[in-house]
């Protein structure tokens, strides 16, 4: 190995396996990636992977599944922005999805998810996402993959704080990014007038036991800060919550330098329980604001978009013990508690130590009173009482931290471009490895609750540069695999993700792969344009509007000839997939629809507006390979001036031509 | 081992890869050159028909498979390999001869074929029961010539409201399954002889 430097001048290629043969051999800083990384990645064809890995999409609006150890991507699921590929959005059943007190928004920047937990451990039914534009809080069902429900959070503005969950699932916060003039004031003031006007506002939704429906229970009135990230505490802290927070300056400018002017901000540490208590003994004010809430109903395969008027609010300043300010150093980002529910991280996104706070201190701390003081009504408790110890020289730039339910802790540092493993108890560092480049979030499965199941740690970083062939300006967003069964963390493998990446999670296949819906039971299908077969199939016309009842099956649409659709007509084409067998969808796509295509599937019903824009002959097909007369399986519809007699005709196999006259009008 | 770039070719550079890799797995895996990888709980082996699931609808093969009159065409199917095509995504007609239908044909004729030197003859007749289209009975029309998946034509007459193919065989019921049809016949279709 004396002759490895001569060696950079070599291809890339030669170079890996060069570094990698090296490394059965003790290895020195340089080498990356050992010999045995890609047998730990290495899934056979037809082997399943052993964790599911949600991803976030960032600014895709969307979360995407991948297989680990893998990094398979096995499926996109569209939460928050339009999806044509799978008409989500298009579709008349989707678009209420997207309905806001704003209108129809068709994108957003999808930050975090939290797995539903029972006990404090994964139970695989629900992943929650945050928007984190117009804030909103999703809920993805794990039977069908499928977002179930989402639902707008008034007095906010830039979800950020979300959607992290309590240790049964009870709630599901959202914290605000933005403070904000609240919704029922006039939001027409003076910007500099924030500290005078702009409140925080944390919303605590509350989660249906067996059928995971959100409401808004209540909502924090708090002082006008900014609301970054929060964790629940769990085991002995359950019944508290945590959440980092910023701009405590309260600057309504120029943040990068006003509001990094104290040496130290705050986690807030919550008591939803006692804000529970208050609620029921009627302390908190009815506000009127504007939200919605959209369901999507599995039986009628369609979203529902109501509009809610009202907010129960608790004003934190009056209600002196909900909430308390512990100081922590430098603008705190992260806010992750462990296993046991005794530490609490908070990492200042430009400290140069990660403070680890004790809760039984914190406890302590709040029985006595030991408070320096109060931040706009909010007590604030002193540093030192609350703090159980500091990791010292962990890196530079601390930003999230999880946990391996062994006792350590792996925290990013985006500035070094590391992460570090360190010891809770004694506040030591471990091991550390660098990362390419710039790790934002981590995950490990399991890693922010109770039980973690730590094989591996995924890093989700910020800078790509030279990992992936340059695609030009716009790069590859990059996770990266460490194996960390071992004392040292071992990188296996990069992957490139969808959008840009920031939390995620991670679950033992096991836990859902046998929920998993195959198709959906045409008999409870309770669409109100269902045709159950194609004997129920038709075209129905009142006035303007069209209805057109159409069923797919391997290799037909009934009808597949339509005639007597006319200029002006509003059609909806209502497709029925008739299957009842795994893995087969159709696809219903129309040419110069202005919208999208429809992939329905087995058992499902869903509706495409169309309005033709010209007279002439429009063909339909299916989209989605369903067979080996996939390419067959194709319709006609035709479209005739406003006023014209042609008669309204559908039907499939019996519009022949006349004997004599083949080929002719 | 020192790699000069000057005398570099195509070659040597392909050896010394195939070294390093070997090298690289004996040395560190130590299961005999292998990339074993990791993985669980692997589905089965084989086609569509080892798929588990228990919910969807039945396909033709298990259709036939779940009628005691058709242990005769079942084992005909399994022995001339066709299971897993049939179990594919389709969409199929099948024309399917009962046990009844099978014993109507000369004696021994039926042990002949499931002869191992025989698979061919076998899968000739067995493809002449299938076309690749799912066709309903009322679909049928008198006169109507169906292209067999054996390359051979069917003949469509109807009598009497019955539908019959080569003047022989009566489909006596149909059953729908997920990736087509299950007709079923009461005589076997013998494939025209071949010239």
């Amino acid at each position: 190995m004396k002759n490895i430097q001569s060696f950079v001048i070599c291809s890339g290629l030669v170079t890996a396996i060069i570094l990698g043969a090296g490394s059965c051999k003790p290895k020195n800083a340089g080498n990356a990636v050992s010999g045995d990384a890609a047998s730990k990645v290495y899934v056979a064809p037809g082997k399943y992977d052993e964790f599911y890995n949600f991803v976030s999409g960032g600014f895709s609006g969307q979360m995407s599944v991948y297989g680990l150890p893998s990094a398979r991507l096995l499926r996109v699921i569209p939460v928050f922005s339009v999806d044509p590929e799978k008409g989500y959005g298009y579709s008349e059943e989707s678009k209420p999805m997207l309905n806001t007190s704003h209108g129809f928004v068709p994108w957003d920047d999808l930050h975090h998810e939290d797995l539903s937990q029972t006990n404090g451990e994964i139970d695989g039914r629900w992943i929650f996402a945050n928007a984190n534009n117009t804030p909103r809080v999703a809920r993805v069902d794990l039977t069908t993959f499928h977002t179930a429900e989402i639902i707008e959070i008034p007095n906010s503005a830039g979800n950020h704080s979300s959607p992290f969950i309590t240790e049964n699932t009870e709630y599901v916060v959202a914290g605000t990014r933005f403070s904000v003039p609240p919704d029922n004031a006039d939001g027409d003031v003076a910007i500099n007038s924030y500290k005078k006007n702009f409140k925080g506002s944390i919303s605590f939704i509350s989660v249906d036991k067996a059928t995971g429906s959100m409401a808004i229970a209540f909502q924090l009135r708090c002082p006008g800060v900014n609301f970054d990230l929060s964790h629940a505490g769990k085991g002995k802290s359950n019944g508290w919550f945590f959440f980092s927070c910023y701009n405590t300056e309260q600057a309504n400018t120029l943040l990068e330098v006003n509001a990094s002017q104290r040496d130290k901000d705050f986690i807030m540490a919550v008591n939803w329980k006692k804000a529970e208590e208050y609620l029921k003994a009627g302390k908190a004010v009815k506000e009127s604001v504007k939200y919605v809430h959209n369901v999507y109903n599995e039986k009628t395969h369609s979203a529902t978009s109501e509009i809610r008027t009202e907010v129960m609010v608790l004003d934190t300043k009056e209600l002196k013990d909900i909430c308390y300010f512990i100081p922590c150093p430098k603008s705190p980002h992260g806010c992750d508690v462990d296993p046991t529910g005794e530490y609490i991280v908070g990492s200042g996104k430009l400290a140069a130590l990660i403070p680890v706070f004790s809760f039984d201190k914190l406890m302590k701390a709040i029985a006595a009173k030991d408070f320096i003081g109060d931040y706009d009504g909010i007590p604030v408790v002193k540093y030192e009482s609350a703090l159980y110890g500091e990791v010292k020289k962990p890196g530079l730039g601390p930003l999230h931290t999880e946990f391996d339910g062994k006792g350590n802790a792996i925290t990013t540092f985006f500035v070094s471009s590391e992460i570090v493993k360190w010891n809770i108890k004694d506040l030591k560092i471990l091991d550390r490895a660098p990362t390419y480049y710039s790790p934002g979030h981590l995950c490990i499965p399991g890693g922010d609750t109770k039980k973690p199941n730590a094989k591996y740690v995924i890093v989700y970083n910020k800078i790509t540069k030279d990992r992936y062939l340059p695609t030009g300006p716009e790069l590859a967003q990059s996770a990266q695999l460490f194996d960390i069964s071992g004392d040292k963390m071992q990188l296996i493998l990069d992957f490139p993700t969808i959008g840009e990446p920031h939390y995620a999670q991670a679950v033992a296949a096991d836990v859902i792969r046998n929920n998993s819906v195959k198709f959906y039971k045409l008999e409870e299908n309770t669409h109100p344009f269902v045709s159950k077969g194609e004997g129920e199939t038709k075209v129905v016309r009142k006035d303007k509007r069209v209805d057109i009842y159409i069923t797919a099956i391997r290799s037909h649409f009934a009808p597949d000839n339509i005639e007597g659709i006319k200029m002006g007509d509003e059609v909806y084409w209502h497709v029925t997939n008739l299957e009842q067998d795994w893995d087969v969808p159709h696809g219903f796509a129309i040419k110069g629809a202005l919208t999208a295509e429809l992939l329905i599937m087995p058992g499902e019903t869903q509706t495409l507006k169309w309005t033709p824009e010209k007279p002439g002959m429009y063909p339909f097909y299916c989209t989605d390979f369903c067979s080996a007369l996939h390419q067959e399986m194709q319709g006609y519809v035709r479209v005739s001036p406003m006023g014209s007699n042609t008669a309204l005709l559908f039907s499939t196999g019996k519009n022949m031509p006349p004997k004599d006259s083949i080929g002719t009008k | 081992m020192l790699i000069n770039i000057n005398d570099f070719n195509m070659k040597r550079y392909k050896i010394l890869l195939a070294v390093l890799v070997l090298g690289t797995m004996t040395a560190c895996n130590s299961t005999d050159g292998k990339l074993t990888g990791t993985g669980a709980a692997a589905p089965a082996a084989g086609g569509q028909e080892n798929v588990k699931d228990d919910v969807s609808a039945k396909d033709v093969v298990k259709v036939a498979a779940g009628s005691k009159d058709h242990t005769t065409l079942v084992a005909a199917l399994k022995q001339a390999d066709l299971i897993t095509s049939l179990s594919n995504a389709g969409p199929f007609t099948v024309f399917a001869p009962t046990n009844a239908a099978f014993d109507k044909l000369p004696a021994g004729t039926v042990d002949g074929l499931m002869k191992a030197d025989q698979k061919e003859a076998l899968q000739n007749i067995l493809q002449y029961h299938v076309t690749v289209a799912a066709m309903k009975a009322e679909t049928f029309t008198d006169g109507q010539v169906l292209g067999m998946v054996n390359g051979d034509n069917v003949t469509i007459s109807i009598k009497n409201g019955k539908v019959i193919l080569n003047n022989s065989a009566v489909i006596i019921a149909s059953v729908a399954a997920s990736n087509g049809i299950v007709h079923i016949i009461d005589a076997v279709l013998l494939p025209p002889a071949k010239k």
